[in-house]
């Protein structure tokens, strides 16, 4: 490798000698030209050597050249000995255009042509090369991406341009990483001083750098790499705590969206619903209905899905309680049986008017990806909007029964259901909006969950456990308790996860509540006084 | 001060129960007859198949008395039997897992074919004794007594009632179910026990052995019965269906409400476990899908349909469903699903006392001096 690194370490020394502005020069065509027959022509051993040239004559094309010969896109027409761009290489005929001028020189057959062959060495050799030039460019991320690969890869000859470039360079996260390539470099040089600068990173090459470097023989570097490597491994451990409890978080948002509206209808109004669960479903089949009125805006639709779905399922849920749950008032087993007798009819109805198979919802752009915190944590953004969402409808819901006449009267409704009345206040008419609500924030949850997990029929199935156990945990009637209580099942489950796997994890939890409602039967908050004994 | 068996044998005076076995009894004779006496060609004979069903259809109907034992008579809306049934299944299943022997694909001598195909190399200690009949049979009724036992302590002592126990029922129930599914766990993981060959040395293949399991189902039915009579007719029985009533007036009268209902829900479990327990050797198979909630939950539609607190009740609505169920998944599978919703919604609203409802109301108004009430209830 060591003509390469002479190379990168030229190629950089001209860059910083002369800066972005010899880009533009350009050499003579006909040397251009030159050289890249002399690369057609070369043996392995002397295409690293001409390679070192094109790189040298600072040509504003040498990028390209290099590019399209590392991909395997140059190639000689046979006849003439012209090195061409192959700019499309599928079928027959291939299209091509002047390596030099650029100009497109129309299809030429396969067989006119000679590829100029590249092996691996040669690509990573192209690679090193296009990494030290970039360090150049005038888009930070460029040199970041730069910087970055040049870690574990400085040595003597680029060492001291790298330290020129440090003092040039003003983004800090590019310079952090050229400092830490540098230290790299210098640990590899035996100088113990640079374990300093490479302590706080948490970057897989540095660890790696300073592993080689405890097994070295100096035990002073050994024992300040060991102490570096101690450091890092802490700074690794809470970056792994806040990953748990991130997915906990995220986790927990999701059983908190699931079980919200559980707790208004279970929780407040006492009707045990076993079709809430359905009744998320219909949210995600809402969000996936609207993609398909929506072709092409994902986002538009999800947006537009959060009053739609909520719209359904509220008008669902007014459905369900006029036809069914109105009618075994003060009956609570006897309602969670048929409403699960609606939770299998309105299951089996998707199955059969859609689809038994899973339906695809896409994620609109801006919420794919991940935001990178540093080098060990990242945090999907997806999830990120999920909690969110999970907290503004949550305060939404407080804002609604602490602040709203209805909350109000829901409150008053199921305390004294009598007294209630003879104030004048409509009771019927509480219980459909109470259970429309509850309902509708079902629907809210299934389009916050259409985008994390699969959309098919047995959605709500998957849900509506957890859910009940999450009010119960939280203690019934109590909207705080729901959510203190799916945030610390959430976390509770990725926390065992790691060493328990995902099945047990889950067992465990359920277990764990089962126990636990056997010590404190009313839940983590349980409601007191006259409201407590119903 | 009464012995204990005449205690159990108390319930045989009554008529109704008379009646019950009477039927029972005359049905098991018939199929019997209808099956052995009856040339293959004839419209009247009975195949094995058939047997089979209906012998699956007599555990159903046992193990929705167990749980008509504690919905109707305590009060207790379990959503977790299929669980106990279960676990009676599952030591069934062991027994005849271990009888096999080194008929098994890899012929292995001891080790179940799952064991040696996930390389296990010795038994888990909790397959031991297996082999023996009377180990399996003892741990049929034991299994699912603990879990009841140790649940049901924790459960009644904390005074955990009602629809919080319903809930946390299933929740035991899905939690088992997750765990069967694990192959770790020890039980055949996804695909469970299957492919035996005998069971206390008669071949489970031959019509001889269905024919031998579908009555004894049918006597087991019959005990089932008249123990859940006896007990329901007893003292305790009127303290439990006090409890069911007025829980905690009946703790103020001075009645330990957690053990009587710890007692009548032990019970419960165990008879679910013997029904679990002849239902393996008839269907050939159990796998983790018994752990189903929805399994659990269709259990109290059947009772719910029957009738809640009649016992008899549970049994007609077990056999009512579950015939039902085949027919529709052989004609329509798809509107199974939605006939089954249907019935759990029409049955709560339209018919809160079953069919035995309907039945104690025709007979009350034929019993019923007043021609104009007759009139009514038969109309």
């Amino acid at each position: 490798m060591s003509i390469f690194r002479l190379l990168a370490g030229l190629a950089l020394a001209w860059c910083l000698a002369l800066g972005p502005a010899v880009a533009t020069a350009q050499v003579q065509d006909n040397t251009a030209q030159t050289l890249l027959q002399q690369l057609a022509a070369a043996n392995d051993a002397q295409k690293s050597v001409v390679l070192k040239q094109i790189a040298e004559s600072g040509d504003e094309r040498a990028r390209s050249w290099l590019e399209a010969f590392a991909g395997g896109r140059l190639a000689t027409v046979k006849s003439s000995g012209y090195v061409v761009l192959v700019t499309n290489n599928t079928g027959r005929n291939w299209q091509v255009a002047s390596a030099v001028t650029g100009d497109s020189m129309g299809e030429m057959s396969r067989r006119e042509l000679d590829s100029i062959r590249v092996n691996n060495a040669l690509r990573s050799q192209v690679e090193g090369i296009l990494s030290v030039v970039d360090l150049t460019v005038a888009d930070h991320r460029t040199r970041r991406a730069a910087a970055r690969h040049l870690l574990g890869r400085v040595d003597t000859v680029t060492a001291p341009l790298i330290e020129e470039r440090l003092g040039v360079e003003e983004n800090d996260r590019v310079r952090d990483l050229l400092a830490n390539a540098l230290a790299i470099h210098q640990l590899e040089q035996g100088d113990i001083n640079a374990i300093e600068q490479l302590s706080g990173s948490l970057n897989a090459r540095v660890r790696a750098a300073l592993n080689n470097a405890a097994s070295s023989d100096d035990p002073a570097v050994v024992a300040a790499a060991e102490q570096a490597l101690a450091s890092i491994e802490q700074k690794l451990k809470m970056n792994r705590a806040a990953e748990t409890l991130y997915f906990g978080l995220s986790l927990g948002s999701v059983l908190v969206l699931a079980a919200i509206g559980l707790a208004i209808t279970f929780g407040v109004m006492g009707v045990i619903n076993m079709a809430h669960g359905e009744l998320i479903m219909l949210g995600a089949y809402t969000t996936w209905g609207m993609q398909q009125l929506f072709p092409g805006q994902p986002g538009l639709a999800l947006i537009l899905s959060i009053p739609a779905g909520f719209m359904v399922a509220a008008l669902a849920g007014i459905i369900i309680e006029r036809s069914v749950i109105q009618h075994l008032k003060g009956r609570p087993l006897e309602t969670l049986l048929a409403t699960f007798g609606i939770s299998l009819i309105l299951q089996q109805l998707v199955r059969t008017v859609i689809s038994p198979l899973n339906r695809t919802v896409v994620t609109p752009e801006w919420m794919s990806g991940s935001i990178m915190i540093n080098e060990a944590l990242s945090l999907t953004l997806n999830r990120l909007y999920v909690i969110g969402f999970a907290l503004v409808v949550f305060a939404g819901l407080m804002l609604i029964m602490r602040r709203t006449r209805l909350g109000l009267e829901v409150r008053a409704v199921t305390q004294n259901r009598a007294m209630a009345r003879s104030m004048g206040i409509k009771a019927t008419k509480v219980d459909i909006m109470t259970f429309a609500l509850g309902s509708g924030v079902a629907g809210l949850a299934g389009v916050a969950l259409s985008q994390i997990t699969n959309v098919g029929p047995n959605l709500g199935q998957n849900y509506i456990i957890d859910s009940f156990m999450v009010v119960v945990f939280g203690g019934v009637g109590n909207l705080w308790g729901t959510l203190v209580a799916g945030l610390t099942l959430g976390t509770i489950n990725q926390i065992l996860e790691p060493w328990a796997g995902a099945v047990l994890a889950k067992i465990m939890v359920l277990v764990l509540i089962i126990l636990f409602i056997q010590k404190r039967p009313r839940g983590l908050f349980p409601q007191k006084g006259r409201a407590a004994e119903g | 001060m009464a012995s204990s068996q005449t205690w159990l044998l108390r319930p045989l005076q009554e008529r109704s129960t008379q009646l019950f076995l009477g039927v029972l009894f005359g049905a098991l004779i018939v199929v019997t007859f209808l099956h052995l006496f009856m040339p293959q060609d004839s419209a009247l004979h009975v195949s094995a198949y058939t047997v089979t069903l209906l012998g699956k259809y007599l555990c159903y109907a046992l193990l929705a008395v167990a749980v008509d034992l504690v919905w109707g008579y305590l009060g207790i809306l379990s959503l977790g039997h299929g669980a106990f049934f279960a676990l009676g299944g599952y030591a069934m299943g062991m027994y005849l897992m271990r009888q096999i022997g080194d008929r098994g694909v890899y012929g292995d001598p001891v080790l179940p074919d799952f064991m040696v195909f996930l390389n296990w190399d010795t038994l888990p200690w909790y397959w031991q004794g297996f082999d023996m009949a009377w180990f399996a049979f003892i741990m049929v009724l034991l299994a699912p007594g603990l879990l009841a036992l140790v649940f049901g302590f924790l459960a009644f002592r904390s005074r955990v009632t009602g629809v919080y126990l319903s809930i946390i029922t299933q929740a035991l129930t899905f939690a088992l179910m997750l765990a069967f599914f694990r192959n770790e766990m020890g039980f055949g993981g996804n695909n469970g026990l299957t492919d035996f060959r005998d069971i206390l040395g008669f071949n489970l293949r031959s019509d001889a052995t269905r024919l031998g399991l579908f009555i004894a189902t049918g006597i087991a039915l019959a005990l089932g019965y008249i123990i859940c009579r006896a007990i329901v007719t007893s003292k305790l029985g009127r303290v439990s269906i006090a409890c069911r009533d007025a829980e905690a007036r009946t703790r103020f009268l001075g009645y330990r409400v957690e053990r009587v209902q710890l007692f009548v829900f032990v019970v419960s479990a165990m008879l679910a476990g013997v029904a679990g327990a002849l239902y393996v050797p008839q269907v050939g198979i159990i796998n983790p899908s018994e752990f189903s909630p929805l399994f659990s939950i269709e259990i109290v539609v059947w009772v719910a349909l029957g009738g809640r607190a009649t016992l008899y009740g549970a049994v007609i609505g077990a056999i009512l469903v579950n015939y039902a169920k085949t027919v529709f998944t052989g004609v329509m599978p798809d509107a199974w699903l939605f006939a089954l919703g249907a019935l759990f919604v029409l049955v709560t609203v339209f018919l809160p006392k079953g069919i035995a409802g309907l039945l104690q109301k025709r007979r009350k108004a034929k019993d019923d001096d007043d021609p104009a009430t007759a009139q009514e209830a038969t109309a």
